[in-house]
């Protein structure tokens, strides 16, 4: 079982998919899920304070906006973790944590250069694509050597 | 009990600067809440579309989305507060033009805001302050003739004014060094009512502003507690006798400056703040200190100068006196050093702030440093435009509160 970063790191299909194939998806689910069930509200409906920005600061440079360092407090500790990624370019929107496109330059540059396996697809647009593109991830996933659900 | 103030909240990366707690903190301490409006995916892609601003962020799609909505009137708001990282470039550009778009096509008042994890409620309370007096007062904001006898104080941060008015005319005037706030408060009273020959019991109304309005309303159990966003645009076009009709605010205080677009007697833009001190009247008085002379004496002399001789564009108000002394070290005049200053804080004030809000003429300066001819002349010159520099300008904010707290005098009849 491999630890597998989804990019969109909100896509419900791309970690139900890892997980059907027998691995841990890493999406911001999780990140986020630590920020809701912290005690206390300081900032709802996330509860992320002023500290995370400075804890994005290990991932991001000082120069670059809070909002992107605060995404990063969500996505680095992920990243440090993932033993492979699976990243869908082009994909229709995603708000929220995924609505920087700044932080999402930055996640897809530190996925690569991470040297883990990557696989790297477009956004399918037809049916044909679209069952090329699950078949690619199968397929991907299969090599990580998970157990099939 | 009032209904709130609905602010539509059009912004990207709040939520993940940690800050979005501040923002309605903000809000409620002034009555208001913010709310984010609410659209459907297929409006979305309609409205982006439409706008023509292909961003790459979808928060900032959504911004934009939910600003076209708040202008076709699908959403009901009263105001409208947008926001968005200190440093990205995107959503800089993205800040502007909704604020533009909206200012043009809706009469909702709007304020734009780059924030930083560090922003903190008290920083955004004077901006929600004024978007939910333009949306709750326009009534009293319409005013444009002070009657009775009235008393408006300017708590600033650096100096504490007073005006007393007595039908529509300024009677008293009272121009203290903010030390103790009530103390000062106290003292620029006592002045302005022994200029105008009254006694505190004359007084049908008071009024007032700046940062320690709250303490010194209290104190002189004032009828209008105003901040000073609202209360100087109406000062300003009622001094410079241009209440109808478009006009510009600029002034450059102690500790931050305004830049206010104003529609006839309300404003309808604004922004307030800035990088550093090194745009704003403290950097001259630290100027005039180093020149060994009185702040007073620092416009004179910036006349005489040349600012283009001296290099000095720092956004730093510790760089910038360092440019200074370097320049003195160097051999440069004392006239063309204080011309060099007043260019540097108009040229940023210009940069930073004045991007964020329409310029339309006329400009008129006020506060304290109106009265800073080298400070004037620079920022005429950059802006290509004669600036409006009324009569009691450094009382602007005072003057403000006096004629605004008149509208009491009716209530308290009735």
């Amino acid at each position: 079982m491999a630890k597998v970063f989804i990019y969109p790191a909100t896509s419900l299909m791309l970690s139900d998919l890892v997980a059907r194939y027998g691995h841990e998806p890493l999406g911001s689910a999780l990140s986020v899920r630590e920020h809701i069930q912290a005690g206390g509200f300081d900032s709802p409906p996330l509860q992320i304070t002023p500290e995370d920005p400075k804890v994005g600061l290990h991932w991001a440079a000082v120069e670059v906006p809070s909002g992107v360092r605060g995404r990063m407090a969500l996505y680095g500790p992920l990243i440090e973790s993932a033993e492979a990624a699976i990243i869908i370019q082009e994909a229709d929107f995603a708000f929220g944590c995924m609505g920087c496109a700044r932080t999402n330059e930055l996640l897809i540059f530190l996925l690569k250069q991470k040297g883990i396996p990557v696989l790297d697809l477009d956004y399918p647009k037809t049916k044909d694509e679209g069952v090329s593109f699950v078949a690619a991830i199968k397929s991907f996933l299969t090599d990580l050597g998970g157990e099939d659900a | 009990m009032t209904k709130p103030v609905r602010i539509a909240q059009l912004t990207c990366g709040a939520e993940y600067s940690g800050i979005q707690a501040e923002i309605d903190q903000a809000a409620r301490s002034v009555d208001a809440e913010v709310f984010y409006p609410d659209l459907s995916l297929q409006d979305l892609r309609k409205s982006f579309d439409s706008f023509g601003l292909n961003v790459k962020s979808p928060d900032l799609k959504l911004a934009i989305a939910r600003a076209e909505a708040l202008v076709a009137g699908t959403v009901d708001a009263d105001a409208v507060f947008i926001g968005s990282c200190f440093r990205c470039a995107e959503a800089a550009i993205v800040r502007t033009e909704l604020r533009r778009y909206i200012h043009m096509n809706s009469t909702l008042p709007v304020v734009s805001y780059s924030f930083t994890e560090r922003t903190t409620s008290g920083t955004l309370l004077t901006r929600m302050e004024a978007l939910t007096t333009i949306a709750r007062r326009r009534a009293l904001l319409a005013r444009e003739e002070q009657t009775g006898i009235t008393l408006g104080v300017d708590s600033g941060s650096s100096t504490t004014k007073c005006i007393v008015m007595k039908d529509d005319e300024i009677i008293g005037t009272g121009w203290e060094p903010t030390t103790e706030v009530l103390k000062s408060a106290d003292l620029v009273v006592e002045n302005a009512l022994s200029e105008a020959g009254l006694a505190r019991d004359d007084i049908e109304a008071i009024g007032t502003t700046g940062y320690g309005r709250f303490l010194i309303g209290k104190h002189l159990n004032a009828d209008l507690i105003q901040e000073e966003l609202t209360v100087n645009s109406k000062g300003a076009v009622y001094l410079a006798e241009t209440q109808r009709g478009p006009s510009t605010v600029i002034d450059i205080g102690g500790m931050d400056n305004k830049a206010i677009s104003v529609m006839d007697g309300i404003p309808g833009t604004f922004t307030m703040g800035g990088i550093c001190a090194g745009a704003s009247g403290r950097f001259l008085e630290m100027t005039a200190k180093r020149l060994g002379i009185d702040i007073t004496e620092l416009g004179p002399l910036a006349m005489k100068g040349m600012s283009d001789d001296v290099p000095m564009n720092s956004y730093c108000i510790v760089f910038g006196t360092q440019s200074l002394v370097n320049a003195l070290a160097a051999g440069s005049t004392p006239e063309d050093v204080a011309a060099a200053a007043c260019h540097s804080v108009a040229e940023q004030v210009f940069e930073q702030q004045l991007q964020e809000v329409d310029i339309r003429e006329p400009v008129i300066m006020v506060g304290g440093t109106s009265l800073i001819d080298g400070l004037v002349r620079a920022m005429g010159d950059l802006l290509q435009t004669e600036i409006v520099v009324p009569h009691h300008s450094q009382y602007i904010g005072a003057t403000g509160a006096a004629l605004l707290a008149s509208g009491y005098i009716d209530q308290k009849t009735e």
